[in-house]
C-alpha cells in the first residue's frame, strides 16, 4: 500500500482519505519512506521536516475522526520551492547567503496551503535565487531528472519537478519567471502552469524579477494543478500587485476539457516558436511530439491556424535585459545585515567591504553575472539603449498577443522548450546555451499571460511539453485545453504518462 | 566604459562589480568579462526592433495606486525579526563602521 500511495494524484488522494481508505499519516509516511529511500540520489529537498509533518497528518486524523470541519486538501501532502519563505522552516533559495535562515512568517501561497489542511513535506531544491534552467546552479548540488540521473530536472523549479515525478510529492508550488515552472515540468513529464501575473501573490517569495514572478503548480494530472491554483489564487493585499477579481473555476474548466470536445476553440501554431523558418535549436524529436499533439488538439475538434508573432524572435534579449535588471536591484537587499550571511566582519572593514565580502562568498556565478549585467543595463549612458529598449520590446510582444486573440484565436500553442532533458554539465559554462532552454516560454512571461505545460510524448525516452497560452485571466481556456490534450493522450496510450516511468522502477 | 559596441572589458566588469558590492577574484573577472561580452552580444539585438513611438511596459498589470485603511496593524516581534540577524546588540542589528577612518 505505501508504494501505491505515493503513486496517486491528489483528486485521488482526496478521495482516499475522505473515504477512511488510509490516513493523512499513513500518506505522509509513504512519502517520507520514499524521500528516506530514494532522493539521497535525486536530490530534490533541502529541508525535510518528517517529525513536523507526522504531528501536522495525526492533527488532521484526529479533527477527521472527531468529526470536525477539515480544509479542503486536509492531510494531503506539498512540496514548496525554496524560494517560498515558511514561518521557522529553513528556507534558502538556492543561495548560500541565507543557509541556515528560519523566516519569521509565511508567504500568502504557504499559508493557504496551509489553512486548506495540507502537509508540508519539505522545501526543494532550485537553482540559486532561480535564476537558471537546470538547477544546477543551486549552492546545495544539482537535482537528477528522475528519467534519468545522468540529465538536469530542468529549473528553477527543478527539485519540485524531480520531487513529484519520481514520486516523493504528490503535487508542489514552484515559480516561474520566464519559465521555471513550465520548463521543468515539461522535461519531467509534469503540468506546469504559469497563472496570469497578478493571479497568485507574490507576497514571501523571495524576489528575482518582480514584474515577472509567479508562483505556480506543478502537478501529475491538469486537474490537480486547477485544483492548487483555486487554492493558492484570489486576492491578496499584501501584494499590490495582486488582481482583484474572482478566481475563475479552474477545477470545472478542467473537468470540462477532460470530456474531449474542443469543437468552436481556435487554436493557434506559433509560428516563431519551432515553425518553419524557425525550427533552428529545436530538437526534430521535440517538433514531431508537438505536431503529435497539434494533430490530438484538432482530431478533438479545435480548429487549428498558423499564426505569426515577429516579436517573440526578440523575447529572449529583452529578457535577459529585463530580468537582470530588476534582480540587480532586488538582490541588493542581501547586505549581510538583517538576514543571512555576513563575511570579514573583525573590525578591521568598513560596512562597504563586509558587503562586498559577504555577496562575494554568497552568490554564486550565475548571479553574480545576472547582477553585473543589470547594473550595466542600468547605468547612465547605456539605460536607454538596453532597459529601455528591452521595455519597448515588451509591449510589441504584447502587441503580437493582442493581435492574435484579437483575430479569434482563443490559445496560442507551442512546444515547450526547445530539447529534451540535457545531460548534467553540458552548459554550466555556456549562458546562453542554457537561457536557450527559455526561448518558447518568455513571450508569455513578458506578457504576463497565463500558459501551461502539459506532457505531449517522448523523444529519446524523455518527456516532451506541449505549451498552450492564454489572454490575461484566462487561465480557465490553458486547463480546459490541457486537460482535453491530457486526456487523450492518455487514451490513445492506455494510461498516465508518468505511469510509463513508474513501470521503468 | 569599453567603446568596443557590445563588449564588456575585464575594467568594465571590476567597476560593474564594485557598484554591485561584489568582490570579484581575478580569475572571476576574466571568465566574466568573456562571458557577459557574448550575452551582452545577443541581448543587444533589442536594438534592431522597430520601436519608433512605442512605449515601453515596465509591467504586464496596468498598475495604479493601491491604497489601504490608515490603521495600524501588528508588526512582527522584535526578538523574532532580530533572531535571523548575523549580528545584534542592544536590541538593534549590529553593522560594521561605516565611515573610512578608524575606530
Amino acid at each position: 500500500m505505501s508504494a501505491e500511495l505515493t503513486r496517486l494524484d491528489v483528486t485521488a488522494l482526496q478521495a482516499a482519505l475522505a473515504g477512511g481508505e488510509t490516513s493523512a499519516v499513513e500518506v505522509t509516511r509513504a512519502h517520507l519512506d520514499a524521500i528516506e529511500a530514494t532522493d539521497g540520489a535525486l536530490n530534490s529537498y533541502l529541508h525535510v521536516d518528517g517529525e513536523t509533518a507526522l504531528a501536522t497528518a495525526a492533527e488532521v486524523d484526529r479533527r477527521r475522526a472527531a468529526g470536525e470541519e477539515l480544509g479542503r486538501l486536509a492531510g494531503v501532502p506539498v512540496a514548496l520551492k525554496d524560494v517560498v519563505v515558511t514561518d521557522g522552516v529553513p528556507t534558502t533559495s538556492g543561495s548560500r547567503i541565507l543557509e541556515g535562515w528560519r523566516p519569521p512568517y509565511d508567504a500568502t501561497v504557504a499559508a493557504r496551503l496551509k489553512a486548506a489542511g495540507t502537509v508540508l513535506l519539505g522545501k526543494t531544491n532550485m537553482d540559486e535565487f532561480a535564476m537558471g534552467s537546470s538547477t544546477e546552479n543551486s549552492a546545495y548540488g544539482p537535482t537528477r531528472n528522475p528519467w534519468d540521473h545522468d540529465r538536469i530536472p530542468g529549473g528553477s523549479s527543478g527539485g519540485s519537478s524531480a520531487a513529484v515525478a519520481g514520486f516523493l510529492a504528490p503535487w508542489a508550488i514552484g515559480t516561474d519567471t520566464g519559465g521555471s515552472i513550465r520548463q521543468p515540468a515539461a522535461v519531467t513529464g509534469l503540468v506546469g502552469h504559469k497563472p496570469t501575473y497578478g493571479s497568485v501573490s507574490r507576497y514571501g517569495l523571495i524576489a528575482f524579477s518582480s514584474s515577472l514572478d509567479q508562483a505556480g503548480p506543478m502537478a501529475r494530472t491538469v486537474a490537480d494543478a486547477a485544483l492548487m491554483h483555486e487554492v493558492i489564487g484570489g486576492h491578496d493585499p499584501r501584494d499590490s500587485t495582486s488582481i482583484d477579481a474572482p478566481a475563475a473555476p479552474y477545477v470545472a474548466a478542467a473537468q470540462q476539457g477532460a470530456q474531449g470536445d474542443l469543437t468552436g476553440t481556435v487554436v493557434g501554431v506559433v509560428r516563431e516558436l519551432g515553425g518553419e523558418g524557425h525550427a533552428g535549436g529545436y530538437e526534430p524529436g521535440v517538433l514531431e511530439a508537438f505536431r503529435t499533439g497539434v494533430d490530438q488538439l484538432r482530431a478533438l475538434g479545435a480548429e487549428v491556424r498558423e499564426v505569426s508573432c515577429p516579436s517573440f524572435d526578440l523575447a529572449l534579449a529583452a529578457y535577459y535585459l529585463i530580468a537582470p535588471s530588476e534582480a540587480s536591484s532586488n538582490l541588493s537587499r542581501f547586505d549581510g545585515v538583517r538576514y543571512g550571511l555576513r563575511v570579514g566582519d573583525d573590525g578591521s572593514r568598513d560596512l562597504d567591504e563586509v558587503m562586498a565580502l559577504t555577496r562575494e562568498q554568497g552568490f554564486g556565478p550565475e548571479v553574480k553575472r545576472r547582477i553585473i549585467l543589470g547594473t550595466y543595463a542600468l547605468s547612465a549612458g547605456y539605460y536607454e539603449a538596453y532597459y529601455g529598449q528591452a521595455q519597448k520590446v515588451r509591449t510589441l510582444i504584447g502587441r503580437d498577443f493582442l493581435t492574435a486573440f484579437g483575430d479569434g484565436v482563443d490559445v496560442l500553442v507551442s512546444p515547450t522548450s526547445p530539447s529534451v532533458a540535457f545531460p548534467i554539465g553540458q552548459r554550466v559554462d555556456d549562458p546562453l546555451a542554457m537561457y536557450a532552454a527559455d526561448l518558447c516560454t518568455l513571450p508569455a512571461s513578458l506578457a504576463g499571460l497565463p500558459a501551461i505545460s502539459v506532457p505531449c510524448g517522448l523523444s529519446e525516452g524523455l518527456p516532451v511539453g506541449l505549451q498552450v497560452m492564454a489572454p490575461a485571466l484566462a487561465d480557465d481556456r490553458c486547463y480546459r485545453v490541457g486537460a482535453a490534450l491530457e486526456a487523450a493522450q492518455d487514451a490513445a496510450r492506455g494510461g498516465t504518462f508518468l505511469g510509463q516511468l513508474a513501470a521503468r522502477a | 566604459m569599453s567603446t568596443d559596441a557590445h563588449s564588456l572589458s575585464r575594467d568594465d566588469v571590476a567597476h560593474l562589480a564594485r557598484l554591485s558590492r561584489l568582490a570579484v577574484t581575478d580569475e572571476e573577472l576574466d571568465r566574466f568579462a568573456d562571458q557577459l561580452g557574448v550575452v551582452l552580444g545577443a541581448v543587444a539585438r533589442v536594438q534592431d526592433a522597430p520601436t519608433t513611438d512605442v512605449t515601453p511596459t515596465t509591467h504586464a498589470v496596468p498598475l495604479t495606486n493601491v491604497h489601504r485603511p490608515d490603521v495600524v496593524t501588528p508588526s512582527l516581534p522584535r526578538e523574532q525579526v532580530l533572531a535571523g540577524a548575523p549580528a545584534a546588540e542592544d536590541d538593534r542589528f549590529r553593522v560594521p563602521r561605516i565611515l573610512g577612518e578608524e575606530a
